[in-house]
């Protein structure tokens, strides 16, 4: 099970509470924890990441065991306390503008 | 018995106002979407409980929602717009081509016929087109076919924003694009040609024979009279008789050439709405004085609408889509500020009364007359 904390606005559109379980056995990346999100919540597609390039959207960012992981790569690995399931990962609405 | 229902589109999300027949008192709903803005909401022609809304954040991008119960229940639909086929390209500031990127929906239209078919106008500039009620989109890319690749975006963006359809042809629609110009289809969106004869522009396009690159801001039609056509124009107001073939300049006393939203009244079809607006930067109106214009002779001859509305220090701006009427005997006619002021008439424009005076900025708006 990962666990995902979702900004106001994407709780809001799927229905969920602060922080979403994922089912999510094998996931292992940032990219396959996207997929397994979307999976479960279709309705968040193409709002944490582009629909066409499947990157991640600009004023959005990835933060777990007191690191930013938005930069890192969609294949690299998750923090092992994020696939354990001790630890959540979350997706933030970064400040934007003054 | 009678009811009027106002969608109201904002920076800041949706509103529905709601009022009986005599459209004295005004129910204003708590936010809808709230923080998300609303480009446009409209309901269905086909089914006045079928709404559709454009919510669109920087964040977190474009989502459609969709209620099949007059608004008071929605939920997400599809979100996929995918430019059908290469890509391409259209042109750029600098005069290179640049790809087309999609950005927001500004416009989402339903099918007169059919609740489940509804036409989205995004930016960059494109027509979509979903028949399972918002679920899926494919686009008509026929449009951008119609000389593309030398549409230019404006300062406002590269948008599709008004979508209108023939209701005496089924096959026939009008799309207008911001600084790209009007078009038409005759064959239900396959295929599509400019439909700018008689538009001018005489500092931006010298060619007075360009068929695109004309900034369009807004068309109107009376569905009992679909080949006569109203545009407001970055400059001027125009008209034609003939389905676009040919246009003619009707601004006569007008105090602006410039302005964005136009409306023709439920119930006289040569009678025209205007809200002139000072160019280009400023944005907004003429001398301090919010105005609607109205013309009974289907142009030329305009008179100023004051009744009601601020007439000293007003500098807010009505948006293309924020200009709309009612269908009751005694039409009604509405529109919203960027000042977060909806007003309207339940006189055909005599008088004006606000029914909200403190909403984020108003994006758009539309009036559905229920039954």
């Amino acid at each position: 099970m990962i666990r995902v904390m979702l900004p106001q606005h994407l709780r809001t559109l799927a229905r969920v509470d602060k922080e979403v379980a994922l089912q999510a056995d094998g996931v292992t990346t940032l990219g396959l924890m996207l997929d397994a999100l979307e999976a479960q919540y279709p309705m968040l597609r193409g709002t944490i990441r582009d629909y066409h390039t499947q990157q991640r959207r600009q004023f959005i960012r990835f933060f777990a065991c007191g690191q930013d992981l938005s930069h890192q790569a969609l294949e690299d690995p998750l923090p092992e306390e994020v696939v354990a399931g001790t630890e959540p990962l979350r997706v933030v609405g970064a400040m934007a503008g003054g | 018995m009678t009811k009027v229902r106002v969608l109201v589109g904002t920076h800041k999300g949706a509103f529905i106002l709601n009022s009986d027949a005599k459209r004295e008192k005004w129910d204003v709903s708590e936010p809808l979407f709230a923080g998300h803005e609303i480009y446009h909401i409209n309901g269905s022609p086909a089914d006045p409980n079928r709404l559709y809304a454009g919510q669109h954040t920087g964040w977190f991008g474009q989502v459609i929602q969709r209620s099949n119960d007059g608004g008071q229940t929605w939920e997400p639909v599809g979100n996929k717009f995918t430019y059908e086929g290469e890509v391409g390209t259209h042109q750029w500031y600098d005069g290179t081509q640049h790809p087309w990127e999609f950005k927001r929906v500004w416009q989402l239209t339903g099918s007169l016929t059919d609740p489940d078919t509804v036409y989205a106008g995004v930016e960059d500039a494109a027509l979509f087109r979903s028949t399972d009620g918002g679920l899926n989109w494919k686009e008509l890319p026929g449009l951008r076919a119609a000389k593309g690749n030398l549409w230019q975006p404006g300062a406002g963006g590269m948008c599709l924003h008004t979508i209108i359809f023939d209701p005496s042809n089924d096959k026939r629609i009008f799309v207008a694009i911001s600084s790209a110009g009007a078009f038409r289809s005759d064959d239900t969106g396959e295929t599509w040609r400019p439909v700018t004869h008689g538009l001018k522009a005489n500092f931006e396009l010298p060619d007075p024979t360009a068929e695109v690159g004309h900034c369009v801001h807004n068309i109107a039609m009376h569905p009992s009279r679909p080949n006569v056509l109203f545009m407001q124009k970055h400059w001027d107001v125009l008209r034609t008789d003939d389905a676009g073939e040919n246009w003619h300049e009707i601004s006569g006393n007008l105090p602006s050439d410039f302005g964005f939203p136009i409306a023709v009244h439920a119930h006289e079809p040569n009678t025209v709405y205007v809200i002139p607006i000072k160019s280009d930067s400023e944005h907004f109106p003429p001398e301090g004085k919010l105005r609607v214009y109205r013309s009974r002779a289907g142009g030329d001859e305009w008179e100023a609408l004051t009744k009601g509305l601020p007439q000293e220090d007003c500098f807010v701006n009505v948006l293309r889509s924020a200009l709309a009427t009612d269908t009751l005997d005694e039409c009604g006619i509405y529109f919203g500020t960027t000042g977060g002021q909806v007003y309207h008439s339940s006189d055909a424009g005599d008088t004006w009364a606000p029914i909200a005076s403190n909403l984020p900025a108003v994006f758009s708006v539309e009036v559905q007359t229920l039954p």
